[in-house]
């Protein structure tokens, strides 16, 4: 347990931002101590801190530098990263369909025989584990999960695709996610979710929280495409269980 | 109410403000203006707060027609050739415009963006507290993506403020001041490359950002991290040693190092390097970007005290024409080679 409480590095972004780096690798208990820090900073608000993103390893700190000096900020936040962890009493479990394979996931197979598994068995190993939501970052609602079967580790393509569809699951290296809008990927793309991690006219617009958790579950292409109609009404589709 | 019609409009030209901050923890790209000293000159011209949403004209030439009311706008920023019908207007000052009068923009001279600033903003509904386009979440108002040929904006008829002027700022050759880190320990001696390197900005640039060319700066560790928050600003270093540096529209997480930030006082002054002038970075103090972050908003805050009615003031328009059209042209070709994508390089 000591090895919890050293202290995080301070990395200045620029002169309105910190990096608090707990660990340099995607590290499970580096992730609980980032998120752990952020819901202190949301109990405890600093005067001068606008916004926090975390991270993997790392809690972003946005602050006002007009409001607030660095050399003030930092040693707040080593004491706050200092105290005893408490795990998120708040963090919600969420069960959320995957079409696998196929129009909805193109790398499937490829992906199966590179492991030397059967398309089956691939998805068995990666509906299994309960997942946490470690960051969402890159665009609105991408959900950055660890968990990830280590069998399933795999370096991401050599080169990356400019589009991908929205509601992709995909794996690269040990990282799984969810990725909400198309956009640009060099992940392997296993399968896709009806479920909208961001909808703007919805309430939430954000589905997921950094520290929720997740199973995934298959579904078949036509439950894909009628929860996908519903989805698109502004249904949540993704069930919330009492965890 | 009137009418502002975009008669005629190249790429990367979209209504931004402030941007929309709060929500990068689920991944929302900030947006905004580019260049916010340029934003807030216009709007203060303008008659408007600092912020409000204007016209941000990438490095292309535009027209727009006024129809229904009079409009009050004005153009700060990149210089370029300004006229309504047949007059020329000045850079950094206001003028309005009557129903069916025609405001052509030629294309940037000095600098890539200028903001065309409205009186009284352009009319929409906010997501998140901006109108900031940013066309891949579909979030912008009036409309989520850059603006097009045919768009009419709606705006608020022009007041009987008078027309106001403000003596444009000598485009300082200073060095772009950057904060090392969070990353630069990955980089070793290549910091001092970095820093000693010349760099042009490469014209494969876009709002998510501006590639540089330059020295090949080497990783230490290799160039894959795990992908932590990202800022405006911030230099990410690929696989090529060909520094990115991060603009509004960026990912707000990024899995390459960062070897340096570029400090809030310079980016929007690093933003208006054109493709291919060289220039160089310096590093400072988190203490000195401070201090320069101080005096940048009191220089954002003195925009409104500095202006000059232009009707109680002598104004030369030829002469300050001349002085715009001396600047070191951007030629046209350079422009249009400017918008593409960097995608590629930006992925989970």
């Amino acid at each position: 347990m000591a090895a919890e409480f050293l202290p995080p590095r301070i990395l200045p972004s620029g002169d309105a931002a910190i990096t608090v780096e707990f660990s340099r690798r995607i590290d499970d208990d580096a992730n609980r101590r980032v998120l752990a820090l952020d819901r202190l900073i949301a109990a405890e608000p600093i005067a001068g801190i606008t916004e926090t993103v975390p991270t993997y390893r790392s809690l972003l700190v946005h602050y006002d530098p007009l409001q607030i000096d660095f050399d003030s900020l930092v040693p707040r936040l080593i004491a706050l990263a200092a105290r005893p962890m408490t795990d998120a009493s708040a963090s919600r479990h969420w069960r959320i369909p995957v079409a696998y394979g196929g129009e909805h996931g193109i790398d499937l197979y490829d992906v199966a025989r590179t492991l030397s598994l059967t398309p089956d068995a691939l998805i068995a190993r990666h509906t299994a584990p309960v997942y946490r939501v470690a960051m969402i970052g890159f665009t609105p609602g991408w959900s950055y999960l660890s968990g990830l079967d280590a069998t399933l580790e795999l370096s991401r393509r050599q080169e990356p695709r400019l589009h991908t569809p929205p509601g992709t699951i995909s794996i690269g290296g040990v990282q799984t996610g969810i990725q909400c809008i198309a956009g640009p990927s060099g992940w392997h793309l296993l399968g896709q979710t009806p479920v909208r991690t961001y909808q703007l006219h919805r309430d939430p617009v954000f589905l997921l929280e950094p520290g929720d958790t997740l199973n995934l579950y298959a579904i078949d292409a036509k439950t894909f495409a009628e929860m996908d109609r519903a989805a698109e009404r502004g249904d949540i589709i993704a069930e919330l269980a009492a965890s | 109410m009137s009418r502002f019609v975009v008669t005629n409009v190249g790429p990367a030209t979209s209504v931004q403000d402030a941007g929309r901050f709060g929500a990068q923890r689920y991944g929302l790209t900030p947006s905004g203006a580019i260049d916010r000293l340029a934003l807030a000159t216009a709007n203060a011209l303008a008659g408007n707060p600092p912020f409000t949403a204007a016209i941000e004209l990438g490095p292309f030439g535009a027209t727009f027609t006024a129809q229904d009311g009079p409009i009050r706008i004005a153009v700060a920023g990149a210089s370029r050739s300004i006229k309504i019908d047949d007059r020329v207007l000045p850079l950094n000052q206001s003028a309005t415009l009557m129903p069916g009068e025609r405001l052509t923009l030629g294309a940037a001279r000095e600098g890539v963006f200028s903001y065309l600033a409205i009186e009284g903003g352009i009319q929409g509904e906010a997501a998140f507290g901006s109108l900031s386009v940013n066309a891949r979440a579909g979030l912008g108002a009036p409309v989520p993506r850059p603006l097009q040929s045919g768009d009419h904006l709606h705006v608020r008829a022009a007041t009987e403020r008078s027309e106001h002027a403000l003596p444009p700022l000598a485009p300082s050759p200073d060095p772009i001041r950057v904060v090392l880190g969070p990353q630069d320990d990955e980089f070793g001696d290549a910091v001092k490359a970095f820093l000693d390197g010349t760099w042009t900005i490469s014209p494969t640039s876009d709002r998510m950002g501006y590639r540089l060319q330059g020295p090949v700066i080497r990783h230490q560790h290799g160039h894959n991290i795990v992908s932590d928050g990202t800022v405006n600003g911030s230099i990410q270093v690929p696989g090529n040693g060909q520094p990115i540096v991060l603009m509004p529209d960026r990912g707000t997480s990024g899995g390459y190092p960062k070897i340096a930030t570029v400090i809030g006082a310079d980016f929007g002054r690093f933003a208006q390097i054109p493709p291919g002038r060289p220039f160089r970075f310096q590093a400072v103090s988190v203490a000195e970007a401070r201090r320069a972050a101080i005096a940048f908003a009191a220089l954002l805050r003195d925009l409104p005290a500095r202006m000059v009615d232009v009707a109680h003031f002598e104004f030369n328009v030829v002469a300050l024409q001349n002085a715009n059209v001396a600047g070191s042209a951007v030629n046209a070709v350079d422009a249009r080679t400017w918008q593409s994508e960097t995608q590629q390089d930006q992925q989970p």
